[in-house]
Protein backbone atom coordinates (compact mmCIF):
# COMPACT_ATOMS: atom_id res chain seq x y z
CA UNK A 1 0.00 0.00 0.00
CA UNK A 2 1.40 3.59 -0.51
CA UNK A 3 1.20 6.53 0.88
CA UNK A 4 -1.77 7.78 -1.61
CA UNK A 5 -3.50 4.31 -0.74
CA UNK A 6 -3.45 4.96 3.18
CA UNK A 7 -4.61 8.72 2.58
CA UNK A 8 -7.97 7.60 0.49
CA UNK A 9 -8.16 4.71 3.23
CA UNK A 10 -9.48 7.50 5.33
CA UNK A 11 -9.74 6.28 8.96
CA UNK A 12 -12.25 7.28 11.49
CA UNK A 13 -10.09 9.90 12.94
CA UNK A 14 -9.38 11.56 9.70
CA UNK A 15 -12.70 11.71 9.09
CA UNK A 16 -14.04 13.41 12.43
CA UNK A 17 -10.67 15.39 12.79
CA UNK A 18 -11.83 17.59 9.14
CA UNK A 19 -14.78 18.47 9.99
CA UNK A 20 -13.40 20.37 12.65
CA UNK A 21 -12.93 24.75 12.31
CA UNK A 22 -11.05 26.51 14.62
CA UNK A 23 -7.30 26.20 13.32
CA UNK A 24 -5.61 29.11 14.24
CA UNK A 25 -4.01 31.58 11.69
CA UNK A 26 -0.32 30.83 10.92
CA UNK A 27 1.53 34.01 11.80
CA UNK A 28 0.34 36.22 8.98
CA UNK A 29 1.88 34.37 6.16
CA UNK A 30 0.43 34.92 3.15
CA UNK A 31 -0.37 31.87 1.69
CA UNK A 32 -0.69 31.77 -2.20
CA UNK A 33 -3.51 28.44 -2.25
CA UNK A 34 -6.02 27.34 0.16
CA UNK A 35 -5.02 24.85 3.06
CA UNK A 36 -6.31 21.85 3.72
CA UNK A 37 -9.63 21.98 5.79
CA UNK A 38 -9.14 23.26 9.59
CA UNK A 39 -8.61 20.40 11.90
CA UNK A 40 -9.04 20.01 15.85
CA UNK A 41 -5.58 18.18 15.78
CA UNK A 42 -4.09 20.94 14.21
CA UNK A 43 -4.96 23.90 17.03
CA UNK A 44 -2.51 23.57 19.78
CA UNK A 45 -1.85 26.30 21.79
CA UNK A 46 1.87 27.18 22.82
CA UNK A 47 1.17 26.61 26.23
CA UNK A 48 0.15 23.46 25.87
CA UNK A 49 3.08 22.43 23.19
CA UNK A 50 5.41 23.45 26.29
CA UNK A 51 3.28 22.19 28.61
CA UNK A 52 4.39 18.58 27.23
CA UNK A 53 7.76 19.23 27.86
CA UNK A 54 9.63 18.20 31.30
CA UNK A 55 11.83 21.28 32.60
CA UNK A 56 13.68 20.71 35.73
CA UNK A 57 14.37 24.98 36.35
CA UNK A 58 16.99 25.40 38.58
CA UNK A 59 17.22 28.51 40.73
CA UNK A 60 20.44 30.09 38.22
CA UNK A 61 19.34 31.55 35.10
CA UNK A 62 21.70 29.50 32.43
CA UNK A 63 21.09 32.49 29.61
CA UNK A 64 21.37 35.72 30.63
CA UNK A 65 20.16 38.60 28.48
CA UNK A 66 21.44 42.42 28.11
CA UNK A 67 18.72 44.46 28.39
CA UNK A 68 20.43 47.57 26.98
CA UNK A 69 22.15 45.94 24.52
CA UNK A 70 19.03 44.50 22.98
CA UNK A 71 17.16 48.28 22.94
CA UNK A 72 19.83 49.04 19.93
CA UNK A 73 19.02 45.65 17.75
CA UNK A 74 16.85 46.47 14.84
CA UNK A 75 16.46 42.58 13.62
CA UNK A 76 16.14 41.12 17.60
CA UNK A 77 15.87 37.28 15.55
CA UNK A 78 15.80 35.68 18.79
CA UNK A 79 12.40 36.77 18.87
CA UNK A 80 10.94 34.43 16.47
CA UNK A 81 13.47 32.03 16.11
CA UNK A 82 13.74 30.60 19.87
CA UNK A 83 11.98 27.56 19.04
CA UNK A 84 10.25 27.76 22.98
CA UNK A 85 9.29 31.22 22.00
CA UNK A 86 11.06 32.78 25.40
CA UNK A 87 12.19 35.89 23.83
CA UNK A 88 9.65 38.53 24.26
CA UNK A 89 10.37 42.20 22.82
CA UNK A 90 9.22 44.86 25.51
CA UNK A 91 7.51 48.36 24.42
CA UNK A 92 10.89 50.18 25.41
CA UNK A 93 12.41 48.27 22.70
CA UNK A 94 14.19 46.18 24.75
CA UNK A 95 14.09 42.04 25.62
CA UNK A 96 12.02 40.48 28.11
CA UNK A 97 13.68 36.79 28.57
CA UNK A 98 12.51 33.38 30.61
CA UNK A 99 15.13 30.70 30.67
CA UNK A 100 13.01 28.27 32.29
CA UNK A 101 11.59 26.08 29.34
CA UNK A 102 14.88 26.45 27.32
CA UNK A 103 15.68 23.25 24.81
CA UNK A 104 19.54 24.54 25.15
CA UNK A 105 19.59 24.08 21.80
CA UNK A 106 21.52 27.22 20.84
CA UNK A 107 19.70 29.17 18.42
CA UNK A 108 19.59 32.43 20.14
CA UNK A 109 23.29 32.84 20.90
CA UNK A 110 23.62 32.00 16.96
CA UNK A 111 21.67 34.29 15.53
CA UNK A 112 21.97 37.56 17.80
CA UNK A 113 23.90 40.25 16.26
CA UNK A 114 24.85 42.19 19.31
CA UNK A 115 27.89 41.41 20.75
CA UNK A 116 27.55 40.38 24.15
CA UNK A 117 24.07 40.47 24.66
CA UNK A 118 23.09 36.84 25.12
CA UNK A 119 25.07 35.06 28.00
CA UNK A 120 24.86 31.00 27.22
CA UNK A 121 25.82 28.48 29.21
CA UNK A 122 24.77 25.34 30.32
CA UNK A 123 22.32 24.66 33.02
CA UNK A 124 23.54 23.31 35.98
CA UNK A 125 24.02 19.42 35.93
CA UNK A 126 20.33 17.58 36.29
CA UNK A 127 18.33 21.20 35.36
CA UNK A 128 16.97 22.44 32.41
CA UNK A 129 15.12 20.13 29.50
CA UNK A 130 14.37 16.60 30.11
CA UNK A 131 13.61 14.67 27.08
CA UNK A 132 11.61 11.68 28.24
CA UNK A 133 12.41 7.59 27.81
CA UNK A 134 9.61 5.77 25.56
CA UNK B 1 47.92 26.27 21.95
CA UNK B 2 50.46 23.81 20.82
CA UNK B 3 50.30 22.78 16.73
CA UNK B 4 48.24 19.22 16.57
CA UNK B 5 51.47 17.97 14.66
CA UNK B 6 53.75 19.06 18.01
CA UNK B 7 56.52 16.76 18.36
CA UNK B 8 55.76 14.06 21.69
CA UNK B 9 56.76 16.25 24.63
CA UNK B 10 60.11 14.64 26.10
CA UNK B 11 59.20 15.55 29.64
CA UNK B 12 55.75 14.00 29.41
CA UNK B 13 54.64 14.51 33.40
CA UNK B 14 57.05 13.43 36.03
CA UNK B 15 56.11 16.18 37.86
CA UNK B 16 52.23 15.43 38.04
CA UNK B 17 50.44 13.30 40.32
CA UNK B 18 48.44 9.95 39.13
CA UNK B 19 45.35 11.83 37.51
CA UNK B 20 41.91 10.66 39.17
CA UNK B 21 40.63 8.76 35.68
CA UNK B 22 43.49 7.97 32.31
CA UNK B 23 40.21 9.32 30.19
CA UNK B 24 36.66 11.63 31.10
CA UNK B 25 34.97 11.12 28.44
CA UNK B 26 32.42 14.87 28.35
CA UNK B 27 28.75 13.80 27.09
CA UNK B 28 27.27 10.27 27.10
CA UNK B 29 25.33 10.45 23.97
CA UNK B 30 26.61 8.04 21.01
CA UNK B 31 30.01 9.63 20.71
CA UNK B 32 30.63 9.85 23.85
CA UNK B 33 29.28 6.42 24.57
CA UNK B 34 31.59 4.50 22.29
CA UNK B 35 34.41 6.02 23.36
CA UNK B 36 33.86 5.21 26.90
CA UNK B 37 32.88 1.49 25.74
CA UNK B 38 36.35 0.53 23.81
CA UNK B 39 38.47 2.75 26.60
CA UNK B 40 36.30 0.61 29.37
CA UNK B 41 36.89 -2.92 27.77
CA UNK B 42 40.28 -2.07 26.90
CA UNK B 43 40.86 -2.24 30.87
CA UNK B 44 41.27 2.03 30.94
CA UNK B 45 39.68 4.28 33.93
CA UNK B 46 37.18 6.12 32.30
CA UNK B 47 34.44 8.37 33.74
CA UNK B 48 32.12 10.21 31.44
CA UNK B 49 30.27 13.18 32.78
CA UNK B 50 26.73 13.49 31.74
CA UNK B 51 24.75 17.00 32.03
CA UNK B 52 21.66 15.32 31.86
CA UNK B 53 19.77 13.57 34.70
CA UNK B 54 20.57 10.51 32.52
CA UNK B 55 21.61 9.62 29.08
CA UNK B 56 19.77 11.02 26.26
CA UNK B 57 17.77 13.29 28.64
CA UNK B 58 19.23 16.26 26.43
CA UNK B 59 18.79 14.41 22.68
CA UNK B 60 16.53 14.45 20.04
CA UNK B 61 17.11 13.95 16.26
CA UNK B 62 14.84 13.58 13.59
CA UNK B 63 16.48 10.56 12.32
CA UNK B 64 17.80 7.04 11.69
CA UNK B 65 20.29 4.82 13.72
CA UNK B 66 22.49 2.96 10.86
CA UNK B 67 23.27 -0.48 12.19
CA UNK B 68 26.57 -1.71 10.14
CA UNK B 69 29.27 0.66 13.03
CA UNK B 70 27.70 -1.50 15.73
CA UNK B 71 28.36 -5.18 14.24
CA UNK B 72 31.97 -4.97 15.43
CA UNK B 73 30.91 -2.78 18.79
CA UNK B 74 27.81 -4.84 20.39
CA UNK B 75 27.84 -7.83 18.21
CA UNK B 76 23.95 -8.76 17.56
CA UNK B 77 23.00 -5.49 18.58
CA UNK B 78 19.40 -5.68 17.11
CA UNK B 79 18.45 -8.29 19.54
CA UNK B 80 18.53 -5.64 22.58
CA UNK B 81 18.42 -2.25 21.17
CA UNK B 82 15.64 -0.31 22.03
CA UNK B 83 14.41 -0.02 18.46
CA UNK B 84 10.46 0.98 17.82
CA UNK B 85 10.46 0.26 13.74
CA UNK B 86 13.08 -0.98 11.51
CA UNK B 87 13.01 1.08 8.50
CA UNK B 88 12.00 -0.83 5.40
CA UNK B 89 10.39 2.28 3.49
CA UNK B 90 12.63 5.40 2.42
CA UNK B 91 10.70 8.11 0.54
CA UNK B 92 12.27 11.41 -0.81
CA UNK B 93 9.70 13.74 -1.19
CA UNK B 94 9.63 16.56 -3.39
CA UNK B 95 7.01 19.10 -2.83
CA UNK B 96 5.26 22.62 -3.66
CA UNK B 97 2.57 24.00 -1.43
CA UNK B 98 -0.13 21.90 -3.90
CA UNK B 99 2.01 19.06 -5.32
CA UNK B 100 4.02 16.18 -4.18
CA UNK B 101 6.45 13.61 -5.97
CA UNK B 102 8.21 10.90 -4.11
CA UNK B 103 10.44 8.21 -4.73
CA UNK B 104 9.22 5.60 -2.46
CA UNK B 105 12.00 2.76 -1.54
CA UNK B 106 10.52 -0.01 -0.36
CA UNK B 107 12.27 -3.35 0.56
CA UNK B 108 11.74 -6.33 3.01
CA UNK B 109 15.62 -6.78 3.06
CA UNK B 110 15.99 -4.22 5.19
CA UNK B 111 13.25 -5.71 7.91
CA UNK B 112 15.81 -8.87 8.50
CA UNK B 113 18.82 -9.56 10.41
CA UNK B 114 21.01 -7.40 9.84
CA UNK B 115 19.00 -4.45 9.50
CA UNK B 116 19.95 -1.70 7.96
CA UNK B 117 18.29 1.54 9.92
CA UNK B 118 15.73 1.74 13.08
CA UNK B 119 13.63 4.27 14.42
CA UNK B 120 14.16 5.09 18.26
CA UNK B 121 13.89 7.79 21.15
CA UNK B 122 17.29 9.16 21.89
CA UNK B 123 16.65 8.72 25.72
CA UNK B 124 16.32 4.99 24.70
CA UNK B 125 18.89 4.43 22.73
CA UNK B 126 21.63 6.78 24.26
CA UNK B 127 21.06 5.25 27.88
CA UNK B 128 21.37 1.63 26.27
CA UNK B 129 24.41 2.56 24.32
CA UNK B 130 25.56 3.90 27.99
CA UNK B 131 25.05 0.89 29.76
CA UNK B 132 27.36 -1.00 27.51
CA UNK B 133 29.94 1.31 28.69
CA UNK B 134 29.35 1.11 32.12
CA UNK B 135 28.78 -2.39 32.30
CA UNK B 136 32.19 -2.60 30.61
CA UNK B 137 33.32 -0.82 33.84
CA UNK B 138 33.30 3.12 32.62
CA UNK B 139 32.04 5.64 35.78
CA UNK B 140 29.07 7.24 34.22
CA UNK B 141 27.99 10.47 36.12
CA UNK B 142 25.17 12.14 35.18
CA UNK B 143 23.74 15.76 36.32
CA UNK B 144 27.05 16.99 35.98
CA UNK B 145 28.13 19.65 33.75
CA UNK B 146 31.66 20.09 32.75
CA UNK B 147 32.12 23.70 32.70
CA UNK B 148 35.71 24.63 31.37
CA UNK B 149 39.18 23.04 30.85
CA UNK B 150 41.49 22.11 33.64
CA UNK B 151 44.84 22.92 32.62
CA UNK B 152 48.19 22.23 34.27
CA UNK B 153 50.97 25.06 35.04
CA UNK B 154 52.45 24.63 31.28
CA UNK B 155 48.87 25.08 29.92
CA UNK B 156 48.54 21.82 29.11
CA UNK B 157 44.98 20.00 29.31
CA UNK B 158 44.78 18.03 32.43
CA UNK B 159 41.13 17.61 32.81
CA UNK B 160 37.81 19.22 33.75
CA UNK B 161 35.91 21.73 35.55
CA UNK B 162 32.44 20.68 36.83
CA UNK B 163 29.63 21.97 38.71
CA UNK B 164 29.72 19.82 41.42
CA UNK B 165 31.52 20.81 44.59
CA UNK B 166 35.35 20.70 44.55
CA UNK B 167 34.35 19.43 40.83
CA UNK B 168 37.58 19.53 39.27
CA UNK B 169 38.69 16.44 37.58
CA UNK B 170 42.13 15.13 36.21
CA UNK B 171 42.69 12.74 33.39
CA UNK B 172 45.19 12.39 31.08
CA UNK B 173 43.45 12.77 27.87
CA UNK B 174 39.97 14.95 27.55
CA UNK B 175 37.44 13.12 24.82
CA UNK B 176 35.10 16.35 24.20
CA UNK B 177 31.54 14.54 23.19
CA UNK B 178 29.92 17.46 24.65
CA UNK B 179 27.40 17.89 21.14
CA UNK B 180 26.67 20.58 19.06
CA UNK B 181 27.59 23.90 21.02
CA UNK B 182 30.54 21.89 22.43
CA UNK B 183 32.00 24.83 24.49
CA UNK B 184 34.78 22.00 25.37
CA UNK B 185 36.08 22.54 21.68
CA UNK B 186 35.27 26.16 21.55
CA UNK B 187 37.53 26.73 24.51
CA UNK B 188 40.48 25.22 23.33
CA UNK B 189 40.49 27.19 20.66
CA UNK B 190 39.74 24.39 18.12
CA UNK B 191 36.62 25.67 16.78
CA UNK B 192 36.45 28.75 14.60
CA UNK B 193 34.16 27.84 12.25
CA UNK B 194 31.43 27.10 14.48
CA UNK B 195 29.61 30.00 12.70
CA UNK B 196 25.77 30.22 12.64
CA UNK B 197 26.22 29.70 8.63
CA UNK B 198 26.88 26.14 9.51
CA UNK B 199 24.29 24.91 12.08
CA UNK B 200 20.33 23.95 11.06
CA UNK B 201 17.35 24.27 13.64
CA UNK B 202 15.55 20.94 13.83
CA UNK B 203 12.00 21.14 15.20
CA UNK B 204 9.98 17.91 16.09
CA UNK B 205 6.72 17.41 16.72
CA UNK B 206 5.67 13.50 18.06
CA UNK B 207 2.42 12.48 17.38
CA UNK B 208 0.86 9.33 18.78
CA UNK B 209 -1.41 7.57 16.80
CA UNK B 210 -2.49 3.76 17.44
CA UNK B 211 -0.19 1.25 16.15
CA UNK B 212 -2.81 -0.14 13.68
CA UNK B 213 -3.54 3.19 12.27
CA UNK B 214 0.22 4.13 12.00
CA UNK B 215 1.01 0.76 9.71
CA UNK B 216 -2.56 1.16 7.83
CA UNK B 217 -1.54 4.69 6.95
CA UNK B 218 2.03 4.25 6.09
CA UNK B 219 1.77 0.64 4.37
CA UNK B 220 3.34 -1.04 7.11
CA UNK B 221 3.78 -4.64 8.72
CA UNK B 222 4.80 -5.48 12.17
CA UNK B 223 7.73 -3.59 12.97
CA UNK B 224 8.57 -2.08 9.62
CA UNK B 225 8.74 1.31 9.63
CA UNK B 226 9.00 4.24 7.19
CA UNK B 227 11.13 7.09 6.58
CA UNK B 228 10.12 10.37 4.38
CA UNK B 229 12.25 13.15 3.61
CA UNK B 230 11.02 16.08 2.52
CA UNK B 231 12.32 19.57 0.24
CA UNK B 232 10.09 22.11 -0.71
CA UNK B 233 8.32 22.56 2.79
CA UNK B 234 10.48 25.26 4.65
CA UNK B 235 8.78 28.64 2.76
CA UNK B 236 12.21 28.64 0.66
CA UNK B 237 13.91 28.66 4.19
CA UNK B 238 16.78 26.40 3.61
CA UNK B 239 16.12 23.23 5.20
CA UNK B 240 13.80 20.17 4.62
CA UNK B 241 11.29 18.08 6.60
CA UNK B 242 11.08 14.26 7.91
CA UNK B 243 8.15 12.12 8.87
CA UNK B 244 9.27 9.07 10.83
CA UNK B 245 7.22 5.74 12.13
CA UNK B 246 7.61 4.66 15.71
CA UNK B 247 5.87 2.11 17.06
CA UNK B 248 2.69 4.36 18.25
CA UNK B 249 3.93 7.46 17.30
CA UNK B 250 4.90 9.86 14.29
CA UNK B 251 7.82 11.79 14.30
CA UNK B 252 7.56 14.78 11.88
CA UNK B 253 10.17 18.15 12.02
CA UNK B 254 11.64 20.42 10.08
CA UNK B 255 15.36 20.92 10.16
CA UNK B 256 16.17 24.63 8.57
CA UNK B 257 19.09 27.19 8.63
CA UNK B 258 19.01 29.25 11.35
CA UNK B 259 20.06 32.32 10.09
CA UNK B 260 17.74 31.98 7.20
CA UNK B 261 14.89 30.87 9.39
CA UNK B 262 15.92 34.58 11.66
CA UNK B 263 15.95 36.08 8.29
CA UNK B 264 12.32 35.02 7.47
CA UNK B 265 10.98 35.78 10.74
CA UNK B 266 9.33 32.66 11.08
CA UNK B 267 8.69 30.92 13.94
CA UNK B 268 9.58 26.96 13.86
CA UNK B 269 6.68 25.48 15.16
CA UNK B 270 4.70 27.52 11.95
CA UNK B 271 6.91 25.48 9.68
CA UNK B 272 5.60 22.15 11.59
CA UNK B 273 1.63 23.07 11.49
CA UNK B 274 2.50 23.97 7.38
CA UNK B 275 3.72 20.75 6.94
CA UNK B 276 1.30 18.70 8.78
CA UNK B 277 -1.76 20.53 7.01
CA UNK B 278 0.28 19.85 3.16
CA UNK B 279 -2.56 17.69 1.29
CA UNK B 280 -0.15 14.65 0.90
CA UNK B 281 0.44 14.78 4.71
CA UNK B 282 -2.69 15.65 6.32
CA UNK B 283 -3.84 12.32 6.07
CA UNK B 284 -0.81 11.04 7.79
CA UNK B 285 -1.02 12.24 10.92
CA UNK B 286 -4.71 13.39 10.83
CA UNK B 287 -6.43 13.07 14.81
CA UNK B 288 -2.71 12.36 16.17
CA UNK B 289 -2.64 13.80 19.53
CA UNK B 290 0.80 15.90 19.92
CA UNK B 291 3.09 13.94 22.44
CA UNK B 292 5.92 16.26 22.62
CA UNK B 293 8.02 18.82 20.89
CA UNK B 294 11.34 19.76 20.89
CA UNK B 295 14.11 21.48 19.62
CA UNK B 296 18.39 20.86 18.54
CA UNK B 297 21.22 22.24 16.46
CA UNK B 298 22.65 20.05 14.31
CA UNK B 299 26.39 20.93 12.43
CA UNK B 300 25.62 20.67 9.45
CA UNK B 301 28.23 22.34 7.31
CA UNK B 302 29.81 18.82 6.73
CA UNK B 303 33.52 18.42 6.66
CA UNK B 304 34.55 22.27 5.65
CA UNK B 305 33.33 23.41 9.37
CA UNK B 306 34.93 20.80 11.11
CA UNK B 307 37.09 21.76 14.65
CA UNK B 308 40.55 20.74 15.11
CA UNK B 309 40.03 16.80 15.93
CA UNK B 310 42.72 16.63 18.36
CA UNK B 311 45.24 18.60 20.52
CA UNK B 312 47.31 17.72 23.39
CA UNK B 313 45.34 15.78 25.78
CA UNK B 314 42.03 16.19 24.04
CA UNK B 315 39.92 14.64 21.21
CA UNK B 316 36.74 16.04 19.79
CA UNK B 317 33.88 13.34 18.35
CA UNK B 318 30.34 13.48 17.32
CA UNK B 319 28.48 16.04 16.74
CA UNK B 320 30.99 18.36 19.06
CA UNK B 321 33.22 17.68 15.98
CA UNK B 322 30.32 18.48 13.58
CA UNK B 323 30.54 15.11 12.03
CA UNK B 324 26.49 15.03 11.47
CA UNK B 325 25.84 14.19 7.52
CA UNK B 326 23.47 16.05 6.02
CA UNK B 327 23.58 15.52 2.42
CA UNK B 328 20.29 15.53 1.24
CA UNK B 329 19.70 11.44 -0.04
CA UNK B 330 21.90 10.87 2.97
CA UNK B 331 21.13 12.00 6.38
CA UNK B 332 23.21 9.94 9.36
CA UNK B 333 24.77 11.36 12.59
CA UNK B 334 24.54 8.81 15.52
CA UNK B 335 26.50 6.05 13.10
CA UNK B 336 29.18 8.91 12.16
CA UNK B 337 29.08 9.58 16.19
CA UNK B 338 29.43 5.99 17.45
CA UNK B 339 32.34 5.76 14.55
CA UNK B 340 34.47 8.36 15.79
CA UNK B 341 33.79 7.90 18.86
CA UNK B 342 35.25 4.21 19.11
CA UNK B 343 37.89 5.42 17.01
CA UNK B 344 38.70 8.21 19.52
CA UNK B 345 38.41 5.65 22.47
CA UNK B 346 41.21 3.29 20.73
CA UNK B 347 43.57 6.66 19.64
CA UNK B 348 43.43 7.09 23.40
CA UNK B 349 44.49 3.06 24.12
CA UNK B 350 47.19 3.71 22.03
CA UNK B 351 48.94 6.92 23.37
CA UNK B 352 48.37 5.93 27.06
CA UNK B 353 49.79 2.89 26.46
CA UNK B 354 52.75 4.84 24.74
CA UNK B 355 52.77 6.94 27.99
CA UNK B 356 52.59 10.17 25.33
CA UNK B 357 49.13 12.07 24.91
CA UNK B 358 50.52 14.93 22.87
CA UNK B 359 48.59 15.83 19.96
CA UNK B 360 51.20 13.75 17.99
CA UNK B 361 50.69 10.36 19.68
CA UNK B 362 46.57 11.05 19.63
CA UNK B 363 46.83 11.72 15.63
CA UNK B 364 45.57 7.91 15.73
CA UNK B 365 42.38 9.22 15.87
CA UNK B 366 42.00 11.16 12.83
CA UNK B 367 43.90 8.42 10.46
CA UNK B 368 42.01 5.83 11.75
CA UNK B 369 38.48 8.26 10.60
CA UNK B 370 40.19 9.19 7.50
CA UNK B 371 40.40 5.46 6.49
CA UNK B 372 36.96 4.53 7.71
CA UNK B 373 33.57 5.98 6.66
CA UNK B 374 33.82 8.85 9.47
CA UNK B 375 35.96 11.22 7.15
CA UNK B 376 35.65 9.46 3.79
CA UNK B 377 32.09 10.20 3.15
CA UNK B 378 32.40 13.54 4.81
CA UNK B 379 35.11 14.60 2.24
CA UNK B 380 33.63 13.03 -0.84
CA UNK B 381 30.65 14.93 0.25
CA UNK B 382 32.10 18.37 1.27
CA UNK B 383 30.30 20.14 -1.36
CA UNK B 384 26.96 18.85 -0.59
CA UNK B 385 25.79 21.06 2.15
CA UNK B 386 26.18 24.39 0.03
CA UNK B 387 24.79 22.76 -2.99
CA UNK B 388 21.93 21.28 -1.11
CA UNK B 389 20.64 24.52 0.47
CA UNK B 390 20.82 26.49 -2.62
CA UNK B 391 17.89 28.53 -3.51
CA UNK B 392 17.64 26.65 -6.42
CA UNK B 393 18.16 23.45 -4.68
CA UNK B 394 15.57 24.46 -2.14
CA UNK B 395 12.70 25.99 -4.57
CA UNK B 396 13.61 26.25 -8.22
CA UNK B 397 14.03 22.68 -8.71
CA UNK B 398 11.17 21.37 -6.88
CA UNK B 399 8.59 23.18 -8.04
CA UNK B 400 10.70 22.50 -12.10
CA UNK B 401 10.38 18.85 -11.10
CA UNK B 402 6.81 18.74 -10.06
CA UNK B 403 5.43 20.60 -12.74
CA UNK B 404 6.98 18.60 -15.14
CA UNK B 405 5.48 15.25 -13.39
CA UNK B 406 2.12 17.54 -13.63
CA UNK B 407 2.51 18.04 -17.52
CA UNK B 408 3.95 14.37 -17.98
CA UNK B 409 1.03 13.01 -15.80
CA UNK B 410 -2.35 15.07 -17.20
CA UNK B 411 -4.00 13.86 -20.22
CA UNK B 412 -4.71 16.59 -22.21
CA UNK B 413 -6.95 15.36 -24.68
CA UNK B 414 -7.74 16.30 -27.50
CA UNK B 415 -4.24 18.19 -27.64
CA UNK B 416 -1.60 15.85 -28.11
CA UNK B 417 0.82 14.58 -25.99
CA UNK B 418 4.11 16.57 -25.43
CA UNK B 419 7.08 14.83 -25.74
CA UNK B 420 9.03 14.28 -22.55
CA UNK B 421 12.39 16.73 -23.73
CA UNK B 422 9.86 19.55 -24.78
CA UNK B 423 7.76 19.48 -21.64
CA UNK B 424 11.00 19.31 -19.88
CA UNK B 425 12.31 22.64 -21.75
CA UNK B 426 9.09 24.41 -21.25
CA UNK B 427 9.46 23.95 -17.08
CA UNK B 428 13.04 24.98 -16.90
CA UNK B 429 12.39 28.16 -18.98
CA UNK B 430 9.04 28.52 -17.06
CA UNK B 431 11.51 28.51 -14.20
CA UNK B 432 13.51 30.37 -15.95
CA UNK B 433 16.45 28.61 -14.89
CA UNK B 434 19.79 30.10 -16.78
CA UNK B 435 21.13 26.88 -18.35
CA UNK B 436 24.64 27.42 -16.84
CA UNK B 437 23.26 27.45 -13.74
CA UNK B 438 21.69 24.33 -14.51
CA UNK B 439 24.80 22.43 -16.03
CA UNK B 440 26.81 24.17 -12.91
CA UNK B 441 24.57 21.98 -10.56
CA UNK B 442 24.19 18.60 -12.61
CA UNK B 443 28.13 19.08 -12.46
CA UNK B 444 27.85 19.42 -9.26
CA UNK B 445 26.05 16.81 -8.17
CA UNK B 446 27.64 14.50 -10.33
CA UNK B 447 30.81 15.49 -8.71
CA UNK B 448 29.25 15.44 -5.17
CA UNK B 449 27.23 12.43 -5.34
CA UNK B 450 28.76 10.23 -8.18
Amino acid sequence: MTAADASRGVSPLYDSAMTSTDVPASGGVVQSVPLAPPAAWLAVSFEHRMGLVEFRVGTRAHITVDGDSCRGCTTKACVTACPANLFVPTSDGGILFNYEQCFECGTCYMVCNTEGAIHWTYPDGGNGVVFHRS
Amino acid sequence: MPEPDNKPDTDNKPEIAAPDFDVIVVGAGPAGSAAALVLARAGRRVCVLERGPFPGSKNMYGGVVYGRILDTLIPRWWEEAPVQRWVTRRGTVIMTETQSLTIDYRTTAWGDEPYNGATTFRPDFDSWLAGHATDAGAVLVTSTTATGLLRDASGRICGVRTDRPDGDLTASIVIAADGVNSFLAKEAGLYPKATPDNFTLGAKEVLALPRDEIEKRFGLTGNEGADLEIVGCTRGIAGGGFIYTNLESIALGVVVSVTELAEAKVRPEELIADLKRHPMVAPLVAGAELKEYSAHLIPEGGYDMMPELVTDAMLVVGDAAAMCLAAGVWLEGVNFAIGSGQAAGQAAIEALAARDTSAGALAGYRRRIEESFVLADHRKLRRAPELLMSHRMQTVYPTLMCNLAEGMFTVTNPVPKKGVVALSWGEIRRARVKLRHLAHDLYTSVRTFG
